[in-house]
Parts: C-alpha cells; structure tokens; sequence
C-alpha cells in the first residue's frame, strides 16, 4: 500500500479519524474505570474513618464544610453519637500535608491518619506512624485544645520526628487548626465541644490538667 | 531481523537512561526508591510497546505533515488509559508516581522511538523494540532507585541492609538524584570505554 | 490584602524554594541540552517563561470552560498536550511577523519547548492544587522565572567547567549532573522559607 499524500483533505480526515477513535476509547476506558476510582475513594474515606475514630461499628453521616475544613459526624451503630472526623491540610517540608483526625465529644483526639504527604520519603513521612498510640510522639487521647500542642522546641508537650521539625510543625498545626475551626467554634452536629469550650472560658485551669501529663508519661 | 538483538540494543547500546540520556524527568523524579523506579519504568514501557505497535501499524495512513501531532494524539490515549487503569486497580501506585503518569506523554523516548524506528519497521519488530527500550528504562531507573534508597535509607525495595541512622539522607532527596545518576553515567562511560 | 501577600507567597515558593528544575525535576531535558552558554540558556528560559504564561491561561480557560463544563475531564492530558503543541507553533508564526528579532533570538527553542515536561506539568499542577486563574498566572510565571533563573546559574558553571581538565568518564553529562547536584544542594537552603514567609505576612 503506499503512502497517504500529505493532501489537505488527506490530512484533515485522518486526524479527525485518529481524533475520534482516540475519544471514543477514551470514554469507553472512563466509562469502566470511573466508578471504580469513585469506589476505591469511598472505601478509603470510610477506612480512614473507621481507623481515626477507632472503631468498626460506626455510621457517618453526610459530610459538612465548616470554615473550609470537610466534617464528618461520627455515631455508633445505636446511633449515640462518638465525635467527628475532620479532615485538613498545611504546607510540609515538600508540599501540601492533608491529613485525617478523629475526635470525640470532649475534643480529644481519637486517631489520625495521613492522606496526602509530599514529604521527603524516610524522613517526613515517618509522620503516619510516629505521633500513633505508644510512639514516640503519641498524641491519641489529648486534646489540642487543651494541652500545649506544638512540638517541644518550640515549647510544646509533643515529640517532634527526629530531623524533621517542619514536618512535625505542620503536622501538628494541620490539626490544632481543625480543632481550633471546627470542634471549638461549633457545637455541630455532634454536640462536640461543649466542655472543651467550658475550659477554655475558665481559663488555664483546665489546660494542664492530669489529662495530659498523664498521656505523656 | 534478529528480534533477541533489538531487545539487548535497548537494553545496552542505546539504553535510554546510561547512553541516550532521555526521559530524564522521571529518571530523576521518580528514583527515590528501587520499587518506585521500577514501577516508573514498568509504566513507560507499557505505553511505549503499544505506541510503538499501533504506530506502526497505522504508519502508511498517516500524511507525513501531520506526523508528529497523530502520533502525540496516540501517545495521550494510551497515556490517559494507563492513568486510569493505575487509579482504579493500583491506587497505591498513583499516589507514589503522582504527576509523573501523565508526564509519560512527553517523555522524549517515547516520540523519540516512534519517529526514529516504529515509523520505519514492521508491527512485531516494533513491539520487540518497545520491550527493549522499555527494559532498559526500566533497569536504569531500578538501579538508579536502588543505590539512592541503599544510601540513603539503608532499605533495599523496603528490605533493611543497615540501620536507617546511618543513612545518608541527601540520596532521597533533589540533589542526591543528580549525583547519583552523574556517578552511574560515569561508571557506565568506564565499563563501556 | 492577604490575596496579594498570597501571590507573593506564590511566586517566591516557585521560584526558590519548589524550584521546578531543581527540587520538582520538570524541563531537565533543556536543562542539561542547551545549558553550555549562558546567551542560549537565558534565550531558553525567557522562550519558556513567555509559553508558560499563555499556555497555563489558555488551558485553564478550557478546563474550566470545556472539558468540565462538559463533564470531559478525563480528556485532560490529550487536550493540553495538543492546546500546548498548537500554542507553540502559533506563537512561532506570530513571532515570525511581528517581532523579528525576537524570533531571532527565542525562534530555535520554541518547536522544543513542545516536549518540555515542565509546560503540561505546570498546567496540570495549576488545576490540580485549585489555584483561580491569577493565582495559576503568578505560579506559571513564578515557574517560568525559576527555571530561568536555574539555567542562568547552570550555564555560568558549565562555562567554567567547560576550562576544567575532568576524569574522562566522566566528561559531558555526567560531570554536569554533579555540578547540577551542587547546584541543588544551595537550592535545598531555600527550604522552610515559604513557612517562615508565611508567619511573616500572617497568613
């Protein structure tokens, strides 16, 4: 066969063609993946929250926006509600850091997870597991709200990843600030807070309380 | 033609990483472990053998003016497919390799073997030229991945040599990528010569 | 005024401390291709800083205006990388007539600006991190300029360089590989900056 001459014709009609297959395979590919991706998100989200409120037997309610953070109200298969997951985001050492935190009523912290880290691989990424319950930087079980919650350097009661502070920093901060913009401010749809708000009204009585100096040792 | 030679070419005399120096973006973006590097040239070599078999099966259709803009439309598909299929079946993939999956579309080796040999051959020496290339990419990122993630971390894909403590850290991160393959290129120009 | 402050945030991220060359390692094929002098380098790097600047506008306009208005968004990558090809070959024409010289001196780079990760990148990166469309403008020239920035400073060594007796293996790309690390190494002491710049403007 030879070669197609480069017409204009010639040229128009194969690039529509090549243009339109193309397409086509496009949406038919989109078509069989798209629900899947949508489903993988799903099961991930509701694993996510599962893990940060520690436990299985949960129902999530319909996410809310509170002040640019995404709140998911939490309660028990009974229906009593547990507390919330809220997700936020700061600037790491390397890019967005997008994590997962799950409180109870009072505003302690249940669990966490990392979402999204562009964080040097082996060093600022060590922050999925490092502030996790017995780790060295255990922060399940205190309250931001509470307890002086920024890294020891700085003043603060939490053990900052070894060599890597800007990490640990944002970290934290992504939290206090889900704290500080959706469990202090709004009572929501949990009822959350309600003591927290209390304390803070009292004052610095509260805010070293046994709560977390017994978590730390 | 001897199929097994357009393999051991790719892999050897015109390996894309050591001699040809392209697809340097993902080479350098993407090592930041063995597995990941892998996992890069596992991509890249899948769109390249199918890029390489459709175009050259469509060859004869194509005018010659609209060449390079057929075969970028070609490359888009396939990447854009890959994306998806990574997305819905291989998440985790997705979230190590990020933006570099759909930089795979103007990644020069994969234009580059269109034009200079799928668009000359047949389909099957085509494919055999895809697997080439696609391997030696492939190798030259694993160990490139390989001696940054053994420096550095003291892991080898995950498996711990040495303690982590030890690790000389600038290997993970942007300047350890640039010295680290400045050295292989060396050693390759050393062996070669 | 924190929109403003914002931008600026932008711009010095891109520039300094998320170089795209050296700390994102997008355009490293021109980064070590036409590094060698320092006329064809800045040359290279005011050709992609201008192609960034419209490409970022014109493929922002058709994500949001096109492809998601129409629910195409996985047409992504295949519209941008030809909208990118197309922009190119454009601006070489328009260049050609109305500004000669220019053309003279960018005309060479453009037809291999096309292939340059760092263009799609930046477009993609713009949608991706939900950047408006001055925000995206600033971070595509805050790129362009970061990339200038990094060939000027490459070429100047490689000129020194190119005076230097080295190892023979290690002559040509690999000895411009460890200099481009050196090079990276001073980058890395930006990092932190923009957190610091941050606090500074209260944000």
């Amino acid at each position: 066969m030879e070669k197609l001459k480069s017409s204009l014709t010639n040229m128009l009609l194969v690039l529509t063609l090549i243009a339109v297959i193309a397409g086509g395979a496009l949406a038919m590919v989109n078509s069989v993946t798209a629900p899947q991706i949508e489903k993988i998100n799903q099961e991930n989200l509701a694993a996510g929250i599962k893990a940060v409120m520690g436990s299985d037997d949960i129902q999530v309610a319909e996410p809310q926006e509170v002040e640019g953070f995404t709140s998911y109200a939490v309660s028990d298969a009974q229906g009593n509600a547990l507390g919330c997951a809220v997700t936020s985001s700061t600037n790491g050492f390397g890019g967005e850091l997008k994590v997962l935190v799950g409180f109870n009523a009072e505003g302690d912290i249940l669990g966490y997870t990392v979402l999204q880290t562009a964080e040097t691989p082996g060093l600022g990424a060590k922050a999925a597991d490092w502030f996790q319950k017995g780790a060295k930087g255990d922060i399940i079980g205190k309250n931001p709200g509470k307890c002086n919650f920024t890294v020891s350097k700085d003043g603060g009661d939490i053990d900052a990843i070894t060599a890597s502070t800007i990490t640990s920093r944002a970290f934290l901060l992504a939290i206090k600030n889900a704290y500080d913009n959706v469990i202090a401010k709004h009572d929501g749809a949990t009822g959350a807070s309600a003591q927290a708000k209390n304390c803070k009204a009292e004052g610095e009585a509260c805010c070293d309380s046994t709560e977390c100096d017994s978590i730390n040792e | 033609m001897n199929y097994f030679k357009i393999i051991i070419n790719g892999i050897v005399k015109e390996n894309p990483t050591f001699v040809l120096l392209l697809g340097m973006c993902p080479t350098l973006g993407t090592t930041s472990s063995a597995l990941n590097g892998m996992m890069m040239g596992l991509a890249t070599m899948c769109v390249l053998i199918v890029s390489n078999f459709l175009i050259a099966l469509i060859k004869k259709l194509i005018p010659d003016m609209v060449r390079i803009p057929s075969y970028i439309v070609v490359i888009a598909s396939l990447v854009t497919i890959l994306q998806m299929c990574i997305k819905a079946y291989a998440p985790e993939i997705d979230k190590s390799l990020g933006l570099f999956i759909p930089l795979i579309v103007v990644n020069c080796i994969i234009l580059g073997r269109a034009e200079s040999f799928a668009a000359k051959n047949n389909p099957v020496a085509s494919i055999f030229d895809g697997i080439g290339i696609g391997l030696g990419f492939t190798l030259g990122l694993t160990i490139l991945g390989s001696v940054r993630e053994v420096l550095g971390t003291g892991c080898i894909f995950g498996t711990s040599l040495y303690s982590e403590d030890y690790g000389m850290l600038l290997f993970v991160l942007a300047p350890g990528a640039f010295l680290a393959l400045g050295y292989l290129i060396a050693i390759f120009n050393k062996l070669k010569g | 005024m924190d929109y403003v402050l914002n931008l600026i945030l932008i711009i010095i991220t891109a520039i300094f401390v998320n170089n795209v060359v050296l700390a994102q390692f997008l355009g490293i094929c021109p980064f070590l291709g036409v590094s060698k002098k320092v006329d064809t380098a800045s040359g290279m790097g005011m050709a992609v800083t201008a192609v960034l600047l419209v490409a970022t506008i014109v493929t922002f306009c058709i994500q949001k205006f096109v492809l998601e208005a129409f629910g195409l968004e996985y047409l992504q990558t295949i519209a941008f990388i030809l909208v990118i090809a197309a922009l190119v070959q454009m601006i070489e024409i328009f260049l050609k007539k109305t500004m000669p010289a220019l053309y003279q001196a960018l005309g060479v780079f453009l037809p291999l600006i096309t292939t340059n990760c760092c263009i799609l990148g930046v477009a993609i990166l713009v949608i991706q991190k939900d950047y408006d469309l001055l925000e995206g403008v600033i971070y595509a020239v805050g790129t362009g300029l970061g990339f200038l920035l990094a060939m000027v400073l490459f070429a100047g060594l490689r000129e020194q360089l190119a005076l230097s007796r080295v190892p023979k293996a290690f002559e040509g790309t690999p000895i411009a590989l460890v200099t481009a690390s050196l090079l990276a190494m001073a980058f890395m002491g930006f990092s932190g900056v923009d957190g610091g710049l941050k606090t500074v403007f209260g944000l």
